[in-house]
């Protein structure tokens, strides 16, 4: 199950369309490793809405995601944990430590816009 | 299907007997127990007519278990029966009290039928007490099973009732937390939140447990949870009202606080949250 | 509605652990879990499947109905014939560890669920049973 990614402007955006197997999971880090690079994007949103478990391994592959995007340069924001996984996946002991998590799409993309801006006002 | 005792074909015949007695007699007996409910001041708050409708009822539905030898039907009717007087404030030696008394009144009427004979009075009562006590036994056990399942269905709304999820302001959720908590309603509280920052969209969550008297370490661990399962939901928690007795038990059992975002009171728990609301106000103001 | 009375899923690869976690949660569906539970089960299973492709290779989960008295549930049983793990009890510390993964998997799984049953020899393979029961 392939993941599309969109771009949007300074962003990606990795919507999950259905239950994904390690290898896909693998196979989103390193295609969104790629394309940051390539995009020179700032920013990626990763929504997984539509996932139902979220194990240790899916939990740990988006954590080092996250974290080898941001090195590459892009901010990124996972969104749309459901309460049932989230509740689950605090249980197990998962908490995406270092990771920014936020509601939905939307918030994601307010929230990369803030990040830009203030990065901007940094600059300046 | 469940039939009545093994001493077969001589049994089944006095039960038939049994029955086509209680039917001709149905009208008197019907009376004559209805009579002595009232006598015995059983169903007080049930009206006279109330009562001879539902012994009607219970009395047809005895003849049949004796009759058939199942309870099935008898059993679907004293749920009925529950569900109709419970919410009415009948008690259970009250349902208890009716049953027996019936079967009593069954069994005076036969000892003066067989009176003549007392061999056969004896066989007669050897097929009808097992069938009467049985009956006794199903419509008691239908009453208490109904009874417990609305003290269950109560307890359950209580929990629910008993912490609501207020919407302050736009994405600000308050958790007014009172009483005692145990770990299947940390639990429930824990999916309420999460529900909730779903629902409203909210962003800050402020659990006010100035009304809680007493946390364990399990109860600790579940408000660690929330925090952390909130914020993979992109919402902070603050926690207000830890009172000193149980700020010192969380130190004291080791529960890692360092996530949680704790304020003094409610009050404050709230103008904390406006902060962390407002900030983003502005910076939405100044994209214009 | 009569239930199918257990489900097999034999687990060679990655994609297997999809297909358990998938059968668990339609299998408690019908048992009667709700929401949150059934989210808790599937990743559970998704954990004692992982267990089984990382440490053995291959194996099987066996899910099923259980009931204890008046209490009502689900049983997971994932079998391996892997090399089996010579300390259980340090297995289920938090961060142990053989090959690398988070090492929450098993000590992980335990608190997502009411019970919780090891048994391994080394050089045999290993049997983890779950139980959860409906609230």
């Amino acid at each position: 199950m392939e993941v599309p990614i969109l771009k949007q402007g300074d962003y990606l955006i990795a919507s999950i369309q259905a239950a994904l197997s390690d290898e896909d999971l693998l196979k989103l880090r390193d295609e969104l490793a790629d394309r940051v690079g390539r995009f020179r994007s700032r920013g990626v949103i990763v929504d997984v809405t539509v996932v139902d478990v979220m194990d240790s391994f899916a939990s740990r592959t988006l954590r080092t995601t996250a974290h080898m995007l941001r090195l590459r340069g892009a901010e990124t924001v996972i969104v749309g944990i459901q309460p049932e996984v989230a509740f689950a996946m605090v249980q197990l002991g998962l908490t995406l430590e270092g990771v920014t998590t936020m509601l939905d799409l939307e918030e994601g993309l307010t929230f990369l816009d803030q990040q830009k801006k203030r990065r901007a006002k940094r600059a300046k | 299907m469940r039939t009545i005792q093994p001493s077969a074909e001589s049994t089944i015949l006095l039960l038939r007997e049994l029955v086509s007695h209680l039917r001709e007699n149905r009208t008197q007996l019907r009376e004559e127990w209805a009579r002595r409910i009232t006598e015995a001041q059983l169903l007080t708050a049930m009206t006279k007519e109330e009562i001879f409708a539902e012994a009607t009822s219970v009395y047809d539905n005895y003849v049949e278990v004796l009759e058939t030898g199942s309870v099935e039907a008898l059993q679907a009717y004293a749920r009925n029966l529950s569900e109709r007087i419970i919410p009415r404030g009948v008690e259970t030696h009250e349902v208890l009290g009716i049953v027996l008394l019936l079967r009593d009144v069954l069994a005076r009427s036969l000892f003066k039928k067989y009176q003549a004979d007392f061999d056969l009075l004896n066989r007669v009562l050897d097929a009808y007490e097992p069938a009467a006590n049985r009956i006794a036994n199903t419509v008691g056990v239908g009453f208490v099973q109904e009874r417990e399942r609305i003290i269950r269905q109560q307890q359950e709304a209580i929990r629910e009732l008993s912490t609501p999820v207020l919407q302050v302001r736009e994405r600000l959720l308050i958790l007014p937390m009172i009483g005692v908590i145990d770990s299947q309603r940390a639990r429930q509280l824990t999916e309420q939140v999460l529900r909730g920052i779903r629902t409203n969209r909210a962003k800050v969550v402020v659990m006010d447990i100035t009304g809680v008297p007493a946390i364990d370490s399990n109860v600790a661990n579940h408000l660690v949870q929330t925090v952390d399962a909130s914020r993979l939901m992109g919402a902070t928690v603050i926690v207000t009202g830890l009172s000193p007795e149980i700020a010192q038990t969380l130190v004291t059992i080791g529960v890692d606080l360092s996530k949680m975002n704790t304020v003094g009171d409610l009050q404050g728990g709230i103008e904390e949250a406006e902060r962390l609301l407002g900030y983003k106000v502005q910076a939405e103001q100044i994209s214009g | 509605m009569k239930t199918a009375t257990e489900v097999q899923v034999s687990i060679r690869s990655d994609t297997d652990i999809v297909i358990a976690r998938q059968q668990a949660r339609s299998f408690a569906a019908q048992l009667g879990f709700s929401g949150t539970d059934l989210t808790i089960i599937a990743t559970a299973v998704s954990e004692m499947a992982r267990n089984i492709v990382i440490y053995a290779g291959n194996g099987e989960i066996t899910i099923e109905a259980a009931q204890d008295g008046a209490q009502k549930g689900i049983c997971v049983i994932a079998r391996d014939r892997g090399p089996g793990i010579s300390d259980v009890a340090r297995a289920m510390e938090d961060g142990y560890s053989t090959v690398g993964s988070l090492g929450l998997g098993l000590p992980g799984t335990k608190r997502l669920v009411d019970e919780f049953h090891v048994v391994s020899k080394v050089g045999e393979g290993t049997t983890v049973t779950i139980k959860k029961w409906r609230r």
